[in-house]
């Protein structure tokens, strides 16, 4: 069998805080290929963020590896960019500042000065920023910010792109705004991406597959769907696609109806 | 949490080069400007003057003609009219103006506020981001940061046996523990975010301290910075008084033993204002270094 890009091999998470043991994660295996879109689904709590994590290396496994493009994973890099749920970025520098820091820090041997001024601001230009890029975090909106956090991820030219609940803070219209965003950041740049969500339409909307993980604790996959639709996906053609209604029903099933009992 | 930013809004209009608005316009809202910062320096200014006017008329009133006691206002005008009139003689010895008694005083806290500055923000930097540090030397500072200003005096002047670096110790002492706990309270609130960007990043242990933490805690610095200078201030007028020689401290305690209660309530003014300032000054630091603030 041919290894996939990424690959989660029988990944367990147990934390332990003095006596007290909770094991969070078990069993966990999962292989992603280049430039595919995987949707991570599940109910709060149910150890989705730390999935993430330890694909990040922010969080140590107990069992189990990630393996990214042959190699092992066990520290946080920029080869694996991180979109945290509530932005992130730093608010005393400005939204250039915010991607330059990471340019600078990735490209900083490879890239001359006017080079990674350049992709910086190429960068900002792709999730539409450039106009507010000498603003502060402070003075622009939440959705705006999201598209900062993207754009400083998106520079740091990662293998894979992780994404925790990117738009859950944001409101729907401008939630639809940024998923149509990513839908072509993807199309473009075919990067390998891990998304987590809790929203179902979201997930049937931009991934190639989703995978739906059971209630914690001793959290693991229940089902994996594919999302067999062409691309690019327009949300409003989409909505009448069997393929979509059918995925959309598979995972409210999975979510509400099987779990419930 | 957001920290104010320092303003620049000019009080005149920028004159745009290229297309000049039209006159009127540029004219009104300049004179409305105008007006409007006024009416905020007069309701800055205004209260407090009234306030002063008041205390003083209370204390005139309540003091009255006697020269026992305390000295009313009009009195301490005709006794200490040339000290408060002339701060910048210098008769040589400590016979002098009470500027250079202040000057002298404050020369004292830059150099002894300075050294608690940086050892402060180490120090806090360390507890804040070391749990062993934390555990071992937290419960001692909270010990020793409220042992007052004077017990310390004895002690550095058996340490340095002579007056001046004892006088800087004091002051040294005195004002570190508020820079040391503000600091470490600081570190201790860096958001996880900003240490996972860091680490995403790979940041190096400088980059992380010049990037994220010392932005991320220049808040909570300044807050410290602040109280400490607070600190230090009353900590020199006190500890000049038993050190003798040029300073304000001094000054007041000779003037004491020479019964001029009118030349001490002077030197009163010079003290609260001269602190006043160093606390606005440090806070004024502290806008424009913290910029954005730790968090929005
Ligand atoms: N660092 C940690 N230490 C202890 N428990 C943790 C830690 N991080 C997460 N958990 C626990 O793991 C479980 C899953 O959390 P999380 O991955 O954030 O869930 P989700 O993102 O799916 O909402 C939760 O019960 C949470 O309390
Ligand atoms: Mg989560």
């Amino acid at each position: 069998m041919a290894k996939a890009y990424l690959s989660i091999e029988g990944v367990g998470v147990t934390f332990t805080k003095g006596a007290a043991r909770s094991e969070v994660l078990t069993g966990i295996d999962l292989r992603v290929d280049k430039g595919e879109f995987v949707s991570i689904i599940g109910h709060s709590g149910c150890g989705k963020s730390t999935l993430l994590n330890v694909v990040a290396g922010l969080a140590p496994v107990t069992t189990g590896a990630v393996i990214l493009d042959k190699q092992e994973v066990n520290a946080p890099g920029p080869d694996r960019a991180v979109v945290f749920q509530n932005h992130s970025l730093l608010p005393w520098l400005s939204v250039r500042e915010n991607v330059s820091l990471a340019v600078n820090k990735v490209f900083g041997a490879s890239k001359s000065a006017a080079e990674r001024r350049d992709w910086t601001l190429h960068n900002l230009d792709l999730v539409k920023m450039t106009h507010a890029m000498d603003k502060r975090p402070a003075e622009i909106s939440g959705g705006m910010k999201q598209r900062v956090g993207i754009a400083r991820a998106l520079a740091m030219e990662p293998k894979v792109l992780l994404l925790d609940e990117p738009f859950g803070a944001l409101d729907a219209l401008t939630r639809a705004h940024l998923q149509d965003s990513v839908m072509e950041i993807h199309a473009t740049l075919n990067n390998t991406v891990l998304m987590v969500t809790h929203d179902v339409d979201e997930a049937a909307l931009l991934s190639d597959r989703i995978v739906m993980m059971t209630n914690g604790p001793r959290a693991s996959i229940g089902q994996v769907l594919d999302v067999s639709l062409d691309r690019p996906r327009d949300r409003l053609a989409v909505a009448q696609d069997p393929t979509y209604i059918h995925a959309r029903a598979a995972v409210i099933e999975f979510l509400y109806a099987r779990r419930a009992a | 949490m957001t920290f104010p930013k320092p303003s620049f809004s000019p009080a005149e209009p920028v004159v745009s080069p290229v297309i000049a608005p039209p006159a009127g316009e540029t004219r009104t809202s300049g004179l409305a400007e105008v007006k409007r910062r006024a009416g905020a320096v007069a309701a800055a200014v205004i209260p407090p003057l009234l306030t002063l006017l008041a205390i003083l008329g209370v204390w005139q009133v309540v003091t009255g003609d006697s020269y026992a006691g305390l000295p009313s206002p009009a009195h301490v005008w005709t006794d200490s009219k040339t000290l408060i009139l002339d701060p910048f003689f210098d008769n040589g010895g400590v016979d002098k103006g009470l500027f250079w008694h202040v000057l002298t005083s404050l020369k004292r806290v830059g150099i002894g506020f300075s050294i608690s500055a940086v050892c402060g923000v180490m120090l806090g930097v360390l507890i804040g981001s070391n749990r062993w540090a934390h555990r071992g030397l937290d419960p001692i500072f909270q010990v020793l940061r409220t042992v007052p200003p004077l017990a310390w005096l004895p002690i550095s002047l058996a340490a340095f046996r002579e007056a001046q670096p004892s006088a800087l110790f004091v002051i040294f002492i005195t004002s570190i523990w508020p820079i040391i706990i503000n600091t470490a309270v600081g570190v201790r609130n860096i958001p996880a975010d900003y240490v996972n960007v860091a680490k995403v990043l790979r940041l190096s242990p400088v980059e992380y301290f010049f990037q994220i933490l010392l932005p991320a805690t220049a808040p909570y610095i300044f807050t410290g910075l602040r109280i400490g200078i607070g600190m230090s201030w009353l900590a020199i007028v006190a500890s000049e008084m038993l050190l003798g020689g040029v300073g304000v401290g001094f000054f007041i305690w000779d003037q004491y033993n020479a019964s001029r209660i009118s030349d001490i309530i002077v030197a009163l003014a010079w003290v609260g204002l001269t602190g006043f300032f160093l606390d606005r000054l440090v806070a004024l630091l502290g806008h424009v270094i913290a910029r954005g603030g730790a968090a929005s």
